[in-house]
């Protein structure tokens, strides 16, 4: 099936918990649909069970976040082994409180990757059976992946960032010019002394 | 006392031991937290991260095109498909045409790069188990592949090859003639290799008949490439959601047969890997052929690059099926990027497919799914 015929097919299944289809054209390369994101699960269990969709295959779940329009956009792909075909779903969440059903049941592959998403953007995944920071340390303040994410100037008396080191060399550069002569002099003249004493 | 200390009596008693993060066996950089009793596994637990460099948050960073060096490190044993994976993630985005060279070179770096991480994996399994021999033959050839490369891009394991829009050189003169040597020198290796392990007694005892997925398991906890077709789930991008110029080549799909255990197992992982670099050497032949008949144009660089909207793109690597999405919001960079790897998928299983297994076996369990620890982290 193509997408518009998934989406049609969802949508007798589910009613108005699927919206908004829109179809791939020049900006947009994959057909999507919005879904809200308080009846995701059910219309998961559809995509998962339904025998003219089975997606028995969850490729990806991104998270995007889009202070602007203060909302974080969750973009679940999908892909049938059985009946080659994908289909990709979007769910606009609040950017305060991201919260949507996880699909851990549905499809395992989904935990890790659901976990991912939750530690690096802080999207909430209700029922997850195990929602834990995955890739960064358990203690780490903040989600580092939204935009407006400033990192703390260290973590555990551990500095996060250091000086370039380049900003090491600026140092003669501010040095009066007499002393710089000096140092220039000073040395030509051990060096000099230096080889006449080995002579 | 010796009764009380070599026991392999279940006590009841559960341990808590740690394997990693600086374990050879992870290949990387992963820590798994073992439950034990005596030494049947109750759960082995993997614990990811330590090799997190924040890939994605690069990406936004730094411009479409600046990042293709940054892909290679998503993969560091197969960079060509990683390369290979951003390019067309992007291409689809910006609308953007590659020319039929182009497309010819990428799926010959992509072959002659699953070779050689074949190569890796399938030594690197042997030598996990106790066989160290295979290693050091099959890294012998994986270096003719490296020189190969080498000769094409100049590096010898982050290519940096590919480009947005083509690839960035094209063959140098007396490449090809090379790399048809070097396939007629590498076929009959595989069957050396094969009859040099694979078939062994020993190393059949140990491999058949453990940890078997079944194609249900590997298709929902999201295994891909080899591993899924060890299964029994005949799939590949290549095949299925043709992209490049796959569709003009011919070639066929292993999937796993039980032929010395259980469909799944194992062995079956390990063979189709063999199977698998029968099948690339075809399509090296093929493309190696064809290319012959090309224009000599490989690169049109795009003049603008500022797309807006979203687009993903997958594309079969060594350790299958990688997806990269990427958003544009009309700046020249990403706006968000996201490689979803088979190596972080597999995870997963392990800590499935463990329960109930030796924990001498999880090292054979980790080495047949082939992770590569970077591409877990990203």
């Amino acid at each position: 099936m193509d997408a518009a015929a998934i989406f049609a097919h969802l949508q007798s299944l589910v009613g108005d918990a699927v919206y908004d289809f829109t179809a791939a054209d020049k900006g947009i390369k994959d057909s999507f649909c919005r879904v809200k994101p308080e009846r995701w699960h059910d219309v998961a269990q559809k995509l998962h069970d339904d025998p003219q969709l089975r997606m028995d295959f969850f490729q990806c779940v991104t998270a995007l976040d889009w202070p602007k329009k203060n909302m974080i956009e969750v973009v679940y792909h999908l892909y049938s082994y059985a009946l080659h075909h994908d289909f990709v779903v979007k769910a606009e969440l609040p950017r305060d409180n991201p919260i949507i059903p996880s699909v851990t049941d549905l499809w395992g592959a989904a935990e890790l990757n659901e976990r991912e998403q939750f530690d690096l953007l802080g999207v909430g995944f209700s029922g997850h059976p195990d929602l834990r920071r995955i890739l960064m340390p358990d203690d780490w303040p903040g989600f580092p992946m939204r935009k407006d994410y400033k990192e703390a100037s260290q973590y555990r008396g551990m500095a996060t960032t250091r000086p370039s080191p380049l900003s090491l060399l600026v140092v003669y550069d501010k040095a009066p010019p007499e002393a710089k002569m000096k140092v220039m002099a000073g040395g030509g003249e051990s060096e000099a002394e230096g080889q006449a004493a080995d002579e | 006392m010796s009764e009380m200390i070599f026991t392999y009596e279940q006590s009841g008693e559960e341990m808590t031991l740690n394997m990693g993060p600086q374990h050879p066996s992870t290949h990387g950089v992963i820590r798994f937290i073992i439950k034990t009793d005596g030494e049947i596994m109750h759960e082995a637990i993997p614990d990811v991260g330590y090799l997190h460099r924040s890939i994605e948050h690069i990406a936004e960073k730094c411009t479409y095109e600046g990042f293709m060096p940054y892909t290679d490190r998503v993969d560091y044993v197969c960079a060509m498909t990683a390369n290979h994976t951003w390019a067309m993630a992007v291409e689809k985005l910006g609308d953007l045409k590659v020319p039929e060279r182009g497309e010819y070179l990428r799926v010959i770096s992509d072959e002659l790069n699953r070779v050689s991480s074949h190569c890796i994996a399938l030594g690197a399994m042997a030598m996990d188990i106790g066989a160290t021999t295979p290693f050091m033959y099959i890294l012998r050839e994986r270096e003719y592949i490296n020189d190969l490369l080498e000769q094409l891009c100049g590096a010898r394991l982050t290519y940096n090859y590919h480009r947005v829009g083509g690839v960035g050189w094209d063959m140098p003169s007396g490449w090809r003639d090379r790399c048809l040597k070097w396939i007629d020198h590498f076929e009959p290796i595989i069957d050396e290799y094969d009859r040099l392990i694979a078939q062994n007694e020993l190393f059949i005892k140990r491999l058949a008949n453990l940890a078997v997925i079944t194609g249900e398991e590997a298709a929902g906890y999201g295994l891909v490439g080899p591993n899924l077709r060890a299964s029994g789930v005949d799939f590949d991008v290549r095949r299925d959601v043709p992209y490049s110029v796959y569709p003009k080549l011919k070639f066929n799909v292993p999937i796993g047969k039980g032929l010395m255990g259980q469909v799944g197992d194992c062995w079956d992982r390990y063979y189709v890997r063999i199977e698998e670099w029968k099948e690339s050497v075809k399509i090296l032949r093929q493309a190696l052929d064809q290319i012959q008949a090309t224009e000599p144009d490989f690169w049109i660089r795009p003049k603008k690059l500022k797309p807006k909207g979203d687009a993903h793109a997958r594309v079969e690597a060594a350790r299958g099926d990688m997806l990269c999405y990427v958003a544009g919001d009309g700046g020249t960079n990403a706006y968000r990027a996201r490689f979803r790897t088979g190596s972080f998928n597999a995870m997963k299983i392990i800590q499935v497919k463990s329960k109930g297994c030796m924990v001498a076996d999880l090292v054979a369990l980790i080495a047949s799914l082939d992770i590569v620890a970077p591409e877990i982290d990203r």
